[in-house]
């Protein structure tokens, strides 16, 4: 059952009708107990009543009263008087002619022909008599009956009408569910706007704010989405405009100096644009290959050496390698490793200013590599691994896509890269790290 | 025409501080949104071509910037965004013209020749002051309706006189039209200039306004 309505309805439906009939029989029986107590009383009354009448002895028992028009309640009382030695003085019309009751005093019950009374008894001994005063208790059960199927009545027609009224009502106090609902289904696919959750009831408000939650997490998916296309097309297209423009500069110049200076240029810019076209299909690579464990290490000592003998020297800038990289051998396959390591050193390399230091260092997890280039602005660190991200300190040569493939090409090795700003000088340190259960020995 | 380049990539750059040179006009280069403040709060320019994404923030902040201080120096956006509604919040925040990369540098500068031109309120393409018409699209001059042979940087000093005829130029102002940060500036060009073009283009063309400056006569 999956409608809150009518869920709902039923469970409503069915209290009230359970409460209806417990309140039903609580008026059963307290009407009863108070009718028998009142009946009870009228007994007793009449008995004394019937002996005050009563002269000493001398009974002159009227004739039989005409009887009573039919009520439904006719014949309730019976009265008997009887004298000592057990012989019927008078009774009230319609009385039995047995005895309503024993010789003792007081009230008691019993069956004459076939039907049960409640009776009231007095013994007089200085008149002679004994009053008995009796009810049909079947007229009593009857009484209450009544009462009851009177309270009853009513209930059967008002169930229906209660019914419909909590139908309609859940309608009401559902709304806001709807009204929230059409609210969200009216909105097209860009509107990421919070639902306001606070004109919202109390009972939807936390699915609401899980809602405005999740919106949130889409809009902020998209929003980078957007921020990496719009950093792709500035790095992509940036070098075609310079390309361009060198082009036609080459071609509209007049003199032989700006013509090959231009020239000299787009060389440059082709340059950049490869490497550029390089990485971006070493990140496709690395996209669509995922991460699979592999039993394959390599030597950090040996691949250090192989990429720094690659990487293009640059004047004024020394390389140290730490002795304890050799013979390091770390985890993962080793074109994803010469990946990571070579981004890395790229990196160092492009962002040093003028002469310095780089040294490659072995870590209790891993390796890591020190610059002495200008760092990274603290509030840059978490996002110069996205791709095109380029902060304030970018080098001239960089495309923004480094980092993010050592990032990258690092996780695939099981390993995580971690950049931190140097504190005893300007800097930055970058840690390649494998997790504790994976530390290469 | 002075213009402000803030653009942050090396090549591109130095393309178009080359390509609007051979447009006749005097490039000032920066590579960040901080340089770019500091060189618009220092100098007077005919236009500014912006690149909307450089490494210290958005041009559009600089733009933003300008026109909170009524700056109404011409702005061209340079931007490889160039979907509809990039372009159209470009042009919202303040900027004259929108130009998507790659683009065409004969256009660009055009585009700038324009922005300029309507920056120095004219809607002509040339500068006319009497019988003397400057066209800055072609650097031609042309005075009675015969060609006048001039040098970029006569053509720049005299465009800068006939922007505003009647109005007095120093040679401060002149200089600053003439000359990016990084050039050498000589003690006395602007006067090397003023004489040579007075041979070109007749001595009563040119006015000397002792100890302010220099003025060519609009209409008479």
């Amino acid at each position: 059952m999956n409608s809150l309505r009518r869920r709902l309805f039923l469970i409503l439906l069915a209290a009230t009708s359970a409460i209806w009939l417990c309140a039903v029989g609580w008026i059963y029986l307290s009407s009863r107990s108070e009718l028998e107590h009142v009946l009870d009383a009228r007994l007793q009354e009449a008995a004394r009543m019937v002996h005050s009448l009563v002269a000493g002895g001398n009974i002159a028992a009227a004739a039989q009263a005409s009887p009573l028009p039919e009520t439904g309640y006719e014949r309730q009382l019976s009265c008997q008087i009887w004298s000592l030695d057990g012989h019927l003085v008078a009774r009230s019309g319609g009385a039995p002619e047995e005895a309503l009751a024993g010789p003792a005093e007081g009230f008691s019950e019993r069956e004459v022909n076939g039907e049960p009374w409640r009776v009231y008894t007095i013994l007089d001994a200085d008149k002679g008599v004994r009053v008995m005063v009796g009810d049909r208790i079947g007229l009593r059960d009857r009484l209450v009956r009544d009462l009851v199927a009177g309270l009853l009545g009513p209930v059967v027609l008002i169930v229906p009408l209660l019914g419909l009224l909590i139908w309609v009502s859940l309608g009401g106090g559902l709304s806001p569910l709807n009204a929230v609902a059409g609210d969200i289904a009216a909105r097209d696919a860009d509107d990421m706007r919070a639902v306001s959750p606070t004109d919202a009831p109390a009972e939807i408000r936390p699915l609401l704010e899980a809602l405005n939650g999740l919106f949130g997490k889409v809009e902020a998916a998209r929003r980078h989405e957007r921020e990496v296309t719009a950093f792709a097309a500035h790095e992509l297209r940036t070098p075609l405009a310079g390309l361009k423009t060198q082009a036609q500069i080459a071609l509209a110049a007049d003199d032989k100096a700006t013509r090959d200076g231009a020239l000299r240029q787009t060389l440059v810019s082709v340059d950049r644009t490869a490497r550029l076209v390089r990485q971006l299909l070493v990140l496709a690579k690395l996209d669509a290959e995922p991460a699979s464990p592999t039993d394959e290490a390599a030597d950090a000592g040996a691949l250090l050496r192989e990429i720094i003998h690659q990487a293009p020297a640059r004047a004024g800038v020394t390389v140290q390698l730490d002795p304890a990289l050799n013979g390091l051998l770390l985890k993962g396959n080793r074109e994803g490793l010469h990946l990571t390591l070579r981004n890395l050193h790229e990196n160092a390399v492009e962002h040093m200013a003028g002469e310095g230091h780089i040294a490659w260092r072995r870590t209790p997890d891993g390796l890591c590599v020190e610059d002495e280039g200008p760092g990274i602005p603290p509030e840059e660190l978490a996002r110069v691994t996205e791709r095109f991200f380029r902060g304030r300190h970018k080098s001239a040569s960089g495309s923004g896509l480094g980092l993010a493939i050592a990032n990258l090409a690092a996780s695939r090795a099981g390993a995580r890269l971690r950049l931190e700003n140097r504190t005893e000088r300007r800097g930055l340190r970058a840690h390649v790290a494998w997790p504790s259960n994976k530390v290469p020995a | 025409m002075r213009i402000l380049v803030v653009e942050d990539d090396p090549v591109l750059m130095d393309g178009l501080k080359v390509g609007l040179g051979l447009a006749g006009a005097t490039v000032d280069e920066v590579a960040t949104c901080a340089d770019a403040r500091a060189a618009l709060a220092g100098s007077r320019f005919d236009a500014v071509v912006l690149d909307l994404m450089l490494p210290d923030g958005s041009g559009l902040d600089i733009l933003a910037g300008m026109r909170a201080r009524d700056d109404a120096t011409p702005v061209l956006l340079l931007t490889a965004l160039d979907e509809t509604t990039d372009r159209i919040r470009g042009l919202d925040a303040g900027a004259d013209d929108y130009l998507g990369k790659p683009f065409d540098l004969d256009e660009l500068a055009a585009r700038v020749r324009a922005i300029a031109r309507r920056g120095h309120g004219r809607a002509g393409p040339t500068l006319k002051a009497g019988t003397l018409v400057l066209d800055p699209a072609t650097l031609s001059a042309t005075l009675e309706g015969r060609a006048v042979a001039l040098s970029r940087r006569e053509f720049a000093v005299l465009a800068a006189l006939m922007e505003r005829p009647g109005m007095i130029r120093s040679k401060g102002e002149i200089e600053e039209r003439l000359y990016g940060w990084q050039e050498e500036v000589e003690s006395n060009t602007v006067e090397v200039h003023i004489h040579n073009l007075r041979t070109k283009v007749g001595r009563e063309a040119i006015e000397t306004v002792r100890g302010l400056g220099y003025r060519v006569r609009g209409q008479q």
